[in-house]
């Protein structure tokens, strides 16, 4: 049998599985030792966002967490899509950053190639078949909203391809306590602030009540003429700032008697050392 | 002793240890890893053996529902500008670029984790150049 040399395949791009086997032994390796894998950074969160108006409200917390720790005290969930069309991204960081550029670069083209301002439908489309076609493995939950042709839309996209079409989602570890907030005080055709003060109070109790969420409230309002990406809407954990003391104050207990001993020193010694700044 | 042409072989199975992927004719560790009956016949990854067949699953579909639609001479007429397309390659060890085959399947106008991830033209890797040609003209 003549010794067939490196005759490859041409090779393709996109993902590559070769080192799938080879992590796998090593995970359990690892295992039996006693010790795990690092994480992903995950983006434990709370986003959501509300149709009002004239428009849509987006909203997201700020922390990114590794495990335990958190990663980004201050990260920006809310991607950019085109001009009109915003996405908030919950889950793996990665996956949800490279997603949405994808997307993005994608309905650009798409949008210069038909000569008209991109629609949340089509960016809807798109990200569920992608999402679907690689089943569930990349780990992106995204709120998508925005201002086109036809009105204001939202979206929630979940990582195995499903979508809702609804006037108010949230998603992430801190979806439920944003929802309760939602659910009891959404009405249909709210006005900008009334809206805007309904998404920071959802994120907020996502932020409070939920540990994967944490620090600052990102705001994005979208309408027909006007964008704004209000970044930090509100600072609700300001680092360094305590929010209790345990000193007492004085006062507290009553002093009853005081006596002052001055105690007597005498000078033996003095000595002058100079410090060595050469 | 094998055939020359692999590409015969789609429909077989390779079994572990009759045919070793490597050089010598013995199992390349250090770039394939380690050999095992279950290494072999499962895919290493549930997803790997659906995003091979993606492209052709997709293009198959749209030639079916095309075929329903317009008629048969509809997907034959594009069929047949596929494969003039694809005639138009560099030598077989150097990365050609595709660009007619790209522009009759739309990827000029899209980008995927196929143009980000693993790009053919930064691979490290090369085929032997001399025994990459005899295979591809079918002297091998």
């Amino acid at each position: 049998k003549m010794a067939t040399l490196a005759v490859r395949q041409s090779p393709v791009g996109g993902f590559s599985f070769e080192n799938c086997k080879r992590n796998a032994v090593l995970e359990g390796e690892a295992n039996k030792v006693g010790y795990s894998l690092p994480a992903a950074r995950k983006t434990g969160t709370t986003i959501c966002g509300v149709v009002f108006k004239d428009g849509v409200i987006l909203g997201a917390d700020t922390r990114a967490t590794e495990g335990m720790i958190v990663a980004d005290k201050n990260c920006s969930k809310i991607h950019y899509i085109s001009p009109n069309i915003y996405c908030c991204g919950a889950g793996t960081a990665a996956d949800t950053e490279m997603t949405t550029q994808i997307i993005s670069s994608n309905l650009e083209l798409h949008a210069l190639s038909t000569g008209r301002v991109p629609r949340v439908a089509t960016a809807n489309r798109m990200l569920k078949q992608m999402l679907f076609r690689y089943q569930g493995y990349i780990g992106a939950a995204l709120v998508l909203g925005g201002v086109d042709c036809n009105g204001p839309h939202l979206y929630s996209i979940y990582p195995h391809g499903s979508t809702d079409k609804l006037p108010y989602v949230t998603m992430g570890s801190g979806s439920l306590a944003a929802m309760a907030v939602f659910e009891d005080r959404y009405k249909p055709d709210m006005e900008e602030e009334d809206a805007k003060r309904l998404v920071r109070d959802a994120i907020a109790a996502g932020i409070f009540n939920d540990l994967g969420s944490g620090s600052n409230i990102d705001l994005c309002v979208i309408t027909k003429g006007k964008l704004d990406y209000i970044r930090p809407h509100d600072e609700a954990n300001k680092k360094g700032v305590r929010t209790g003391d345990y000193k007492y104050k004085r006062g507290t207990t009553s002093v009853l008697t005081k006596s002052v001993t001055a105690l007597n020193l005498e000078v033996v010694e003095e000595t002058v050392l100079t410090m060595d700044t050469s | 002793m094998l055939n020359g042409r692999r590409g015969f072989l789609k429909d077989s199975v390779p079994v572990a240890g009759l045919c070793p992927q490597g050089a010598y004719g013995i199992q390349d560790c250090l770039r394939s890893g380690f050999s095992s009956v279950k290494n072999e016949l499962l895919p290493s990854h549930p997803l790997e053996l659906s995003e091979k067949n993606f492209q052709p699953n997709k293009d198959k579909m749209n030639f079916s529902t095309l075929r329903n639609i317009q008629g048969l001479h509809a997907p034959l007429k594009l069929q047949m500008e596929y494969r003039a397309a694809r005639q138009i390659q560099r030598l077989p060890f150097l990365p050609s670029s595709n660009l007619a085959l790209d522009t009759l399947r739309g990827n000029d106008e899209s980008i995927g984790f196929e143009d980000i991830l693993c790009d053919p033209a930064q691979s490290e890797m090369m085929g032997e150049p001399h025994l990459m040609v005899e295979y591809n003209l079918g002297l091998l």
